[in-house]
């Protein structure tokens, strides 16, 4: 024991490697986590090009900028990438950063799994990115592949996919595996699950999701891998199969998927509520009850994606009833914050202008996602653009707000500096005009029946589409102002305290800013 | 940036629309069933503004009222166990009051007996068939929209992407029954103003029905991604008065006969030609593309192609019969033997394929005949 102390003493001392081999060879949680964080913005722009892209052929009817097949393409990889590249990455980088500083660990559990998750990822989407090289060109039957178009009607690159979304499942379950060692095993004296701050709590339910369900996604890519190059018949009909299989199959991943991408939303929000309304965070332990129970929900729900696939009738109305409960617990969390602010003493710098706007925008897909649920209404939103109003409201003024709160409430720990504080609100009221631009129009659009991923539309859909569209240029291209901020802030600024803000709550502001390279190597106290 | 988006501008203020609307909500449609989903539709979205209104207001009100800069000071609690109850509950009891209209219009939905009339829908890449049974009425429904005004060279018609050649006719005042399924991948059958929208899935025949009080034209979509064209697939609905339909069916049933008759004459070159191109454009084109090129390493070329200038047998075989595992159909039940004669010939003279064959409208009847037997 006596050893072990000195040796991690003496270690503290080291700083980071220098050169490039510092990233490569990595094993210290934070630089992992800038990593990740790099990775993934890298991906949302990308991701964003396509997105645009989209928006532009969608300006006007007709066929002006790119052909169905292209389209197809984009609305696919833009999917996949913003899901597995963008957001799922950047929550994996927030947990690196902050979870050992959080739980008073010196660094992750398993930390050359740590690198080895992270490095995957590049190796995993430039082999998916490559398929638009390909002879075929890239997927082009949307993020939800289904079956058979994914398998019999598929172009050859969709083998390059199978084998991009496995790496990336191994990546993701190693990272949740390296998130429940940490959290369960590396927490300091006197941190009891009950004292966990609620970002680590909403990790430590998303990592037993993920590992829950990335092998079950793993196993309806390899059966379609043998679909296509094995001579089996899991989803063609012709040979005995069944292509609502795949369906269940992908929902059963798919929806416990969207909660991977929201829980640490939360978790996110419920830390920067309550340090600018300067009042301890309303209902902590409903807070952890809530979002255990939205977790277990997620596994049987799945079904409200397949509404109009000819299920029997009990089938329906199981799984509308079981939708409906959902909004019990996502109520509780949205009023819990609501119970935050009130009669609390509110600024409003940047993460929190980011936070409460996550509050109103994701109650809204929220309360788009209780009309979904409604059985026999879906029969009329269903694959309209009214379900791509509300899951863009979930996903992006949701887990995407919630992920750049995060970004500005911790960059001053991370860097040493504060970033420029009107920079910042020239982005987020940017984003917010933007965001809202793009996808509130949607509703009208889906409601009028407009179709999703079609490149044309009939001549009634054009006006609304066009605000969607100027919106969707206002909120791309606001997000260069953030990667300024970010660059900014990190080449000076003023410096940040220990605190960087009033009386916040939670070890990583016991630390420095910046954060030393090693934190805690001592285990702090808890009381 | 700022020029792109100028440019987009003015040369969006230039394209004249026939009917461009800033429509708000759901179609109520024109069933019973559509309007019980829309009056479903229109109760959930006043009880979500309801609870969005007093979410909110609470919020901004602390916004307003709570703010450092007024000088407020933070009220330490942070816990309430009745107010959480209360707030658990409430919503249970709202979902509830929901859930009991929800089930009662989905039980309705879910009664398709006693149908007057079963039509088979059938979705094929990127078209729809009907089969009306036990009528021996039969026939597919392409899209119209002219690619020029597609790509943008000739102004759009008032109903651009949702006309087609023939249109699902069915009469009013009945309850019609429909046998959804697929040939290749899953297309979803949607008529907005009936609130029917089911999936049409290859091996699956699924159930759904409508009954249209009033004679009229609706439109619809596909609204499942089922491939490149998958917007260009649009539904009409014809509902005609049970006389007009009666007559209608007797018409179809007369051009059965004709073209059973026209398939025995012989036709000449430029004829086939003429009707062949017309034939290609409406079914071929997609994939083979007007000029005959494909999209490489996707849809292969015609052009100079192996099969159209090679064997000629063999180049019958694979349009009347498709290629398995590949997006080819068999064209055999799609199109009528003169058709195929026309578009085969067509295929084999155009462009640089110049082989100068020409194919009987009899030698492809005799074919289908075959084929039945």
């Amino acid at each position: 024991m006596m050893n072990t102390m000195t040796k991690v003493s003496h270690t503290e001392h080291h700083g980071p490697a220098s050169g490039l081999g510092r990233w490569f060879f990595t094993t210290n949680h934070k630089d992992i986590g800038t990593l990740y964080l790099w990775f993934s913005f890298t991906m949302f722009l990308i991701g964003g090009c396509m997105a645009l892209m989209i928006r532009a052929e969608l300006f006007q009817p007709g066929l002006q900028l790119i052909q169905p097949e292209f389209f197809n393409q984009m609305t696919t990889m833009h999917g996949l990438i913003m899901v597995f590249g963008a957001v799922m990455p950047a929550f994996v980088g927030l947990a690196n950063w902050m979870l050992p500083i959080m739980v008073g660990a010196p660094d992750m559990a398993l930390p050359r799994m740590n690198n080895w998750s992270f490095w995957i990822l590049p190796f995993a989407f430039a082999m998916m990115l490559s398929t638009f090289f390909m002879d075929g060109g890239a997927p082009n039957f949307g993020w939800t592949f289904y079956a058979p178009l994914s398998t019999t009607y598929a172009p050859p690159s969709v083998t390059y996919f199978i084998f991009a979304v496995h790496m990336m499942g191994i990546s993701s379950i190693m990272g949740a595996i390296n998130i429940i060692a940490t959290i369960l095993n590396m927490r300091a004296p006197g941190m009891t699950m009950m004292k966990l701050p609620l970002f680590v709590w909403t990790w430590l339910i998303t990592a037993f999701l993920l590992i829950a369900v990335m092998p079950v996604l793993a196993g309806v890519v390899t059966m379609m891998l043998t679909d296509i190059h094995f001579g089996t018949s899991f989803f063609n009909a012709a040979g005995g199969g069944d292509p609502v299989l795949f369906q269940h199959v992908f929902w059963f991943f798919g929806h416990p998927e969207v909660y991977i991408m929201i829980l640490p939303a939360f978790g996110i929000v419920s830390e920067i509520i309550p340090t600018f309304a300067r009042k301890r965070l309303f209902g902590y332990s409903s807070m952890v009850y809530a979002t255990s129970s939205i977790a277990f929900l997620s596994f049987i729900v799945w079904v409200h994606h397949m509404f109009t696939v000819g299920l029997p009738l009990m089938g329906e109305l199981f799984f509308m009833y079981a939708t409906m409960l959902i909004a019990v617990p996502t109520g509780v969390k949205v009023f819990n914050w609501v119970a935050t602010m009130f009669r609390g003493s509110m600024t409003f710098e940047t993460p929190m202008l980011f936070a409460i706007a996550f509050v109103v925008l994701f109650t809204i897909g929220g309360l788009s996602g209780l009309m979904l649920a409604i059985a026999p209404a879906d029969f009329q939103y269903h694959d309209t653009y009214f379900v791509v109003a509300h899951f863009h409201y979930v996903l992006v003024p949701g887990a995407v707000f919630a992920i750049m709160a995060g970004v500005y409430y911790w960059l001053p720990k991370w860097t040493g500096h504060y970033y420029p504080e009107t920079l910042g609100k020239v982005h987020f009221w940017c984003s917010f005009i933007g965001v809202n631009l793009t996808f509130f129009p949607m509703h009208f659009i889906g409601l009028a029946g407009m179709p999703r991923r079609v490149p044309d539309y009939a001549l009634q859909f054009a006006d609304f589409n066009m605000v969607a569209s100027i919106g969707a240029f206002i909120f791309g291209f606001s997000q260069l102002i953030f990667l300024v901020v970010v660059i900014k802030t990190i080449r000076g600024g003023s410096p940040a305290t220990a605190e960087v803000w009033d009386e916040p709550h939670g070890l990583e502001w016991t630390i420095p800013s910046p954060a030393p390279y090693h934190t805690f190597s001592t285990p702090p106290e808890v009381k | 940036m700022k020029a792109a988006l100028i440019l987009l501008l003015v040369s969006a203020s230039n394209v004249p629309y026939a009917r461009a609307e800033w429509q708000l909500n759901m179609r109520r449609g024109v069933t019973d069933i559509s309007h019980s989903i829309f009056d479903l539709h229109m109760l959930i979205f006043w009880v979500c503004v309801a609870i969005a209104v007093v979410v909110f207001g609470v919020m901004f009100w602390s916004i307003f009222h709570h703010r450092k800069s007024r000088g407020a000071k933070a009220h330490n609690f942070h816990e309430n166990t009745l107010v959480e109850i209360i707030w658990t509950l409430a919503p249970f009891a709202i979902l509830i009051a929901m859930a009991i209209p929800a089930t009662a219009t989905l039980v309705k939905m879910y009664d398709p007996s006693d149908a007057d009339l079963d039509i088979q829908v059938t979705g094929y890449q990127w078209k729809w068939r009907y089969q009306y049974l036990g009528q021996e009425v039969d026939f597919f429904s392409n899209t119209i929209t002219p690619s020029e005004q597609i790509n943008n060279q000739a102004p759009k018609s008032e109903h651009y992407l949702l006309e087609v050649d023939n249109p699902l006719v069915i009469p009013a005042g009945k309850k019609i029954r429909f046998l959804i399924t697929s040939v290749d991948v899953i297309h979803s059958w949607w008529v907005p103003d009936f609130a029917v929208k089911k999936d049409a899935i290859p091996g699956f025949i699924n159930e759904s029905w409508t009954n249209v009080p009033e004679p009229g034209i609706y439109r619809g979509q596909c609204t499942e991604l089922c491939g490149k064209n998958h917007g260009f697939m649009p539904i009409v609905v014809d509902v005609r008065t049970p006389a007009d339909y009666e007559l209608w069916l007797a018409q179809m049933k007369n051009r059965k006969a004709e073209e059973q008759s026209s398939a025995q004459q012989s036709m000449s070159m430029e004829a086939l030609m003429e009707k062949g191109e017309a034939v290609y454009i409406s079914s071929c084109a997609a994939c083979h593309q007007l000029n005959g090129e494909g999209i490489p390493n996707v849809f292969p070329a015609l052009n100079g192609s192996l099969i159209a200038t090679g064997d000629i047998s063999q180049h019958i075989d694979l349009v009347l019969n498709g290629k398995t595992g590949t997006a080819m159909q068999a064209f055999r039940e799609q199109l009528s033997a003169v058709d195929l004669a026309a578009v085969i010939t067509y295929e084999r003279n155009a462009w640089n394929n110049n082989t100068g064959d020409k194919v009987e409208p009899a030698a492809i009847d005799e074919l289908k005949m075959a084929a039945k037997q």
